[in-house]
């Protein structure tokens, strides 16, 4: 376990340093800092559009009208990574969908019927893609720079247009259903997968405003997102955009009425519970731990099996994963109902208390730290008797064994704490400490004895039955 | 959940006394216990010595008191889970043989519900296992309405679950039972969840191969068609290998009509990934069509994805190249290869991605023997030249790995002036991984370009590595030495390597004097008893008073070693005494290593 310790707490292996050669240092020297989209096909013949007058320019009444035309402009998708093609159209569609912007936050009156499908194929047309392959299976995102995309100065202002558009006085989700539909939204949600972080936080703000608007496409949008996050946790472990997922349905649980849905408690336990066994945990355990928080205050009832989830995915060999459970379960255990926790203290404490004895320091600090919080710390008085003697035999022994001395110094004080809480029983445990100790290894010779005989009935009975016994 | 062994549990040992007389005295509690010890380590070992506990309960017991609680408590850890499901699997004579097995269905059908895709597939493995251990009546009355229960549940996962064992099931049950499963798996295939249809499109091919051909063109084809035109690229790539495996199910004059519009639209499908797949299975897919259907339409789609916008489909069609142009039909194979293939892969010779171009190299070399000599000459020669020369390491080692195709066809001389550059500047590479690469092949291309060319143009870079700073280099080195001696000789060792080998004892550098050593450990065997008595023996005993104990405790090693390869004599009066004074030395290695070769070889 010392082993295990030192390569976990201290700086990552640096092997590429050491050997000089890893494929990723090499490519990484040559990768592009972006990408373009996989559009299929789409490079060709040059894109010819002509210019069109300024919507300011034409006479009000004209002005659906042209708006309309330069709608149908910018469907016209360019090749950014051809950084020499098409630079005068690149710049006439640039500046009109500045334009465009512009007059859907200042107009009134623009909002025909006829606009709302060409907004939408606008948007459509430009962002709906299929993303590029990302070298995926050796990108770290906590390490490496992100792929940017490379049509973002397109890009950008056509979701800017887009929550301009959602959010203007004159929109109206009425007629607006009609295009931004089921299938408008699962796009949109694929696009959650770019490695472009402004992508993201574009679409995040574009799925809250049509989440808030759109009251018929709730449900399935919780649905598909159910969907992203298991195939994330069951499948492939790669989407990028777990984060701002989560943090939509941090203020989307929010909102949730009283008392809870079946459906959303099975989302608690089936979705957002195994999302912690993913190994990226870090790029999005803020955001999760949240929403944890968001449900437990909803409903003080779903503790018991909130935390039972978490000790059944307890990371066994990741120290940071670790030390991140107990950031979360420090954060529930602060809006923990008493009558809760008794429900579920014993299992908890043998987990923190293997905790405790960690070799790895920062988790054994992590969870001695509980120790400072006055909540927990009122709670475990209240329950010492019970919390006592689970805890009791791994702090006796770690106050005499572990390596690292401010650890050591904390168990004390941990001690020392149970002691003036409950000091009748504390000196009984001291006194049975050895016994305990004693009686635990004659149960365990006793196991190793009761396999022996198995194990020797096996034999025999193999050796009878020719070995038609599958061993 | 898993209980802590209550207070009342007797202590083990009195419960088991008796227990040689009649194994039925085994309290199952006692056993139970173990399955739920508190220590995870514990709880998997125990599970995986399940037969174990079963085999003690005996076959009765195990089917009325073991399988129960199996079936009853199973929330434990995956890894737990895992294991259970593994030995339920193994668990039909366990229970009584299979007219008992159905009693293995609760627990794995509760494992094959849960949510964690190992434990899950690992239960549909099992469940697939013991379905042949079933009578046709069992498997109607037991295992098809589980697979039916599974189908119709609540959670994505026994949905997920059920789509695996629908073939294994079909082939022996009625035909009214046929009819109702294909109608779960084609409602699975319309699962309203992706998870599922990606189950269900996954095992697409695997159930077309078990039903009545009618019923693959009824139904089978109007799911493939759905599947392959799903929402999700997920599911559209996997409806893809379904689809290569209906073909091969379909009469010939019904492809065209049945199946091939859906692979032409997946060829061009607009996510990559789904093209990637179409390109990844493409040789396969041509097996399945046949020639004419080759030559009209995988032709002109083998030509696009060869030259796909996206790198990693063009990568993924390049290791394709040489099995499409080997499998053409054998009258216009020379014909479509040079006029529809060639100028494509002369594109991607050039091409800006290094994986395309590696991907390439490795099967471009494979080409000469279906073109012939002329045409290898004429067109392939100048694109292995230029790969020779390419910037990235890998598409030269992948040129030069595979030299021995064209080597058959043209012989290897027309290749040797621009070859030696290459494998000069891989030898001399910054990366150790690279050079390492390029020793490998060593043996392979002297083997090839003759002792002659080696001596001249090789022979150094051999040695040069010798002196590597990384020891992995100069182990591969000394490894490859050995090799070069098995093909070149004796005698061409004696005159070529041997003197520098024994040279490099004197180096002032104590890693390059213990080279030597290492050298003549890998070369003693192959050298032969005189060479290695004349010449390399004296300089073994000479480094045996080495000021550097590493080196002196590897004479003791060189000398237990070699020692089989001299004479008993020389053994006795030579090895002996050196042997000797190094088990005095003053180093506790050097005389663990000379007591070590002294007991070895016997000279106590």
């Amino acid at each position: 376990s010392a082993l295990a310790m030192s390569s976990a707490s201290t700086t990552p292996p640096s092997v590429d340093k050491v050997d000089g050669f890893s494929r990723k240092s090499v490519r990484k020297a040559k990768q592009k800092r972006s990408q373009s989209s996989s559009q299929f096909r789409s490079q060709g013949k040059p894109i010819e559009l002509t210019p069109l007058p300024l919507l300011k320019d034409v006479s009000a009444q004209e002005q659906p009208e042209l708006f309309l035309k330069k709608l149908q402009q910018c469907c016209a998708v360019f090749d950014f990574m051809d950084t020499l093609s098409d630079l005068k159209m690149k710049e006439y569609k640039r500046s009109t969908l500045n334009e465009l912007v512009d007059y859907v936050t200042v107009s009134r009156g623009y909002l025909t019927e006829q606009a709302y499908p060409e907004v939408v194929k606008m948007v459509s047309y430009n962002i709906f893609r299929t993303l590029p392959p990302s070298d995926s299976n050796e990108f770290d995102p906590e390490e490496d720079e992100p792929t940017l995309e490379a049509s973002w100065p397109h890009l950008q202002l056509v979701y800017e247009f887009f929550i301009r558009f959602l959010e203007s006085q004159e929109f109206q989700p009425s007629i607006a259903k009609k295009y931004i539909d089921q299938k408008f939204v699962l796009q949109l949600l694929e696009l959650f997968d770019s490695e472009d972080p402004r992508e993201r936080d574009y679409l995040k703000t574009v799925l809250h405003r049509i989440y808030g608007k759109f009251l018929g496409l709730r449900a399935f949008i919780r649905k598909q997102i159910n969907n992203i996050f298991l195939r994330f946790v069951y499948e492939t472990e790669h989407f990028n955009g777990v984060a701002e997922l989560l943090e939509i349905l941090g203020s989307i649980i929010n909102g949730f009425a009283l008392p809870l849905k079946a459906e959303h408690k099975q989302f608690l336990v089936k979705v957002l519970i195994p999302l912690h066994t993913v190994r990226s945990l870090s790029l999005f355990h803020a955001q999760l731990a949240y929403c944890i928080v968001q449900f437990l205050e909803k409903d003080p009832a779903l503790t018991e099996p909130v935390i039972r989830g978490l000790l059944k995915f307890w990371p066994k060999t990741c120290s940071q994963k670790e030390v991140m459970y107990l950031g979360e379960l420090e954060e529930i255990l602060d809006v923990i109902e008493p009558t809760q926790f008794v429900k579920i203290q014993e299992p908890l404490f043998k987990q923190i208390s293997k905790c405790v004895s960690s070799p790895h320091f920062q988790v054994a600090e992590r969870a001695l730290y509980y120790w400072n919080n006055e909540y927990i710390m009122s709670l475990i008085e209240e329950n010492s008797n019970v919390i006592l003697p689970i805890m009791f035999t791994s702090l006796y022994r770690i106050s005499k064994e572990h390596w690292n001395p401010a650890i050591v110094a904390l168990v004390y004080n941990v001690l020392k704490a149970f002691m003036e809480m409950n000091s009748t029983l504390f000196d009984e445990l001291t006194s049975t400490y050895k016994s305990d100790r004693q009686r635990e290894k004659k149960k365990e010779k006793e196991r190793e004895e009761l396999w022996k005989r198995l194990e020797d009935l096996e034999l025999k009975r193999s050796l009878q039955s020719d070995g038609i016994i599958p061993t | 959940n898993i209980k802590e062994i209550g207070p009342g549990v007797e202590p083990l040992a009195s419960k088991m006394a008796g227990a040689d007389s009649d194994d039925s005295l085994y309290p199952i509690a006692v056993l139970i216990d173990e399955l739920r010890n508190e220590d995870v380590q514990l709880r998997l070992n125990s599970i995986k010595k399940l037969s174990t506990i079963a085999l003690a309960l005996g076959v009765e017991r195990t089917r009325t008191e073991l399988l129960p609680f199996l079936t009853d408590t199973i929330y434990d850890e995956d890894e737990v889970l895992l294991a259970l499901a593994e030995q339920l699997g193994n668990f039909t004579m366990l229970v009584g043989g299979p007219e008992y097995v159905h009693c293995l269905l609760p627990p794995l059908e509760s494992l094959a519900t849960v949510e964690e895709t190992v434990v899950r597939d690992k239960a549909v493995e099992s469940l697939r296992k013991i379905s042949h251990e079933h009578s046709p009546v069992d498997l109607e009355v037991h295992f098809e309405p589980l697979v039916k229960r599974l189908a119709s549940g609540d959670w994505f996962t026994s949905r997920t679950s059920a789509c695996g064992l629908f073939s294994v099931c079909y082939p022996r049950v009625s035909s009214t039972v046929k009819a109702e499963i294909r109608q779960h798996f084609r409602t699975l295939c319309s699962d309203d969840t992706p998870m599922v249809r990606r189950a269900a499109a996954s095992k697409l091919g695997e159930f077309a191969k078990v039903l009545e051909l009618e019923y693959v063109k009824s139904d089978i084809i109007s799911l493939f068609t759905a599947l392959a035109s799903d929402e999700q690229d997920s599911v559209r790539l996997l409806a893809v290998e379904a689809g290569v495996s209906i073909a091969t199910l379909l009469p010939q004059e019904d492809l065209e009509a049945l199946v091939m519009p859906t692979l032409r639209q997946a060829a061009e499908d607009k996510s990559w990934r789904v093209r990637y797949m179409v390109a990844d299975k493409f040789s396969d897919l041509q097996k399945a069509v046949g020639p004419e259907i080759t030559k009209n339409d995988l032709v002109p789609a083998f030509q696009n994805l060869l030259k796909d916008c996206e790198a990693e489909v063009r990568a993924a069609a390049a290791n394709k190249v040489k099995e499409f142009c080997e499998n053409l039909p054998e009258d216009s194979r020379e014909t479509i290869i040079m006029t529809h293939i060639l100028p494509c892969v002369k594109e991607l010779v050039s091409d800006t991605n290094q994986h395309v171009k590696s991907a390439l190299a490795s099967v471009i070399m494979g080409l000469s023997t279906i073109l012939g000599k002329d045409n290898t000459i004429e067109h392939l020669l100048p694109l292995f030249l230029a790969q020779l020369k390419d910037e990235c390491p890998e598409v030269r080692l992948n040129i030069i790995s595979n030299l021995d195709c064209v080597n058959e066809v043209i012989g290897i001389r027309q290749l040797s002036q621009s070859l030696l550059p290459a494998i000069v500047e891989l030898a001399e590479d910054a990366k150790w991984r690279v050079r390492l690469a390029i020793i490998e092949y060593m043996p392979l291309l002297a083997g090839q370009l003759g002792v002659e060319f080696f001596d001249e143009k090789l022979n150094s870079l051999c040695m040069a590595w010798l002196v590597d700073h990384v020891y992995a280099i100069r182990e591969a080195a000394t490894c490859n030495l050995m090799k070069l001696v098995e093909k070149f000789g004796a005698e061409w060792a004696q005159n070529t390597i041997v003197p520098k080998v024994l040279g490099m004892a004197n180096d002032p550098n104590y890693l390059h004097r213990m080279t030597t050593l290492f050298c003549i450990n890998a070369l003693s065997e192959v050298c032969g008893q005189e060479i290695t008595t004349k010449h390399m023996l004296p300089v073994v005993f000479k480094m045996s008073n080495d000021q550097v104990a590493n080196v002196r405790f590897n004479v003791a090693k060189s000398l237990q070693k070699i020692g089989p390869v001299l004479d008993s004599n020389c053994l006795q009066t030579e090895v002996k005494p050196v042997l000797e004074k190094l088990a005095s030395d003053q180093d506790m290695d050097v005389k663990y290593f000379a007591q070590e070769a002294i007991s070895v070889l016997s000279l106590a």
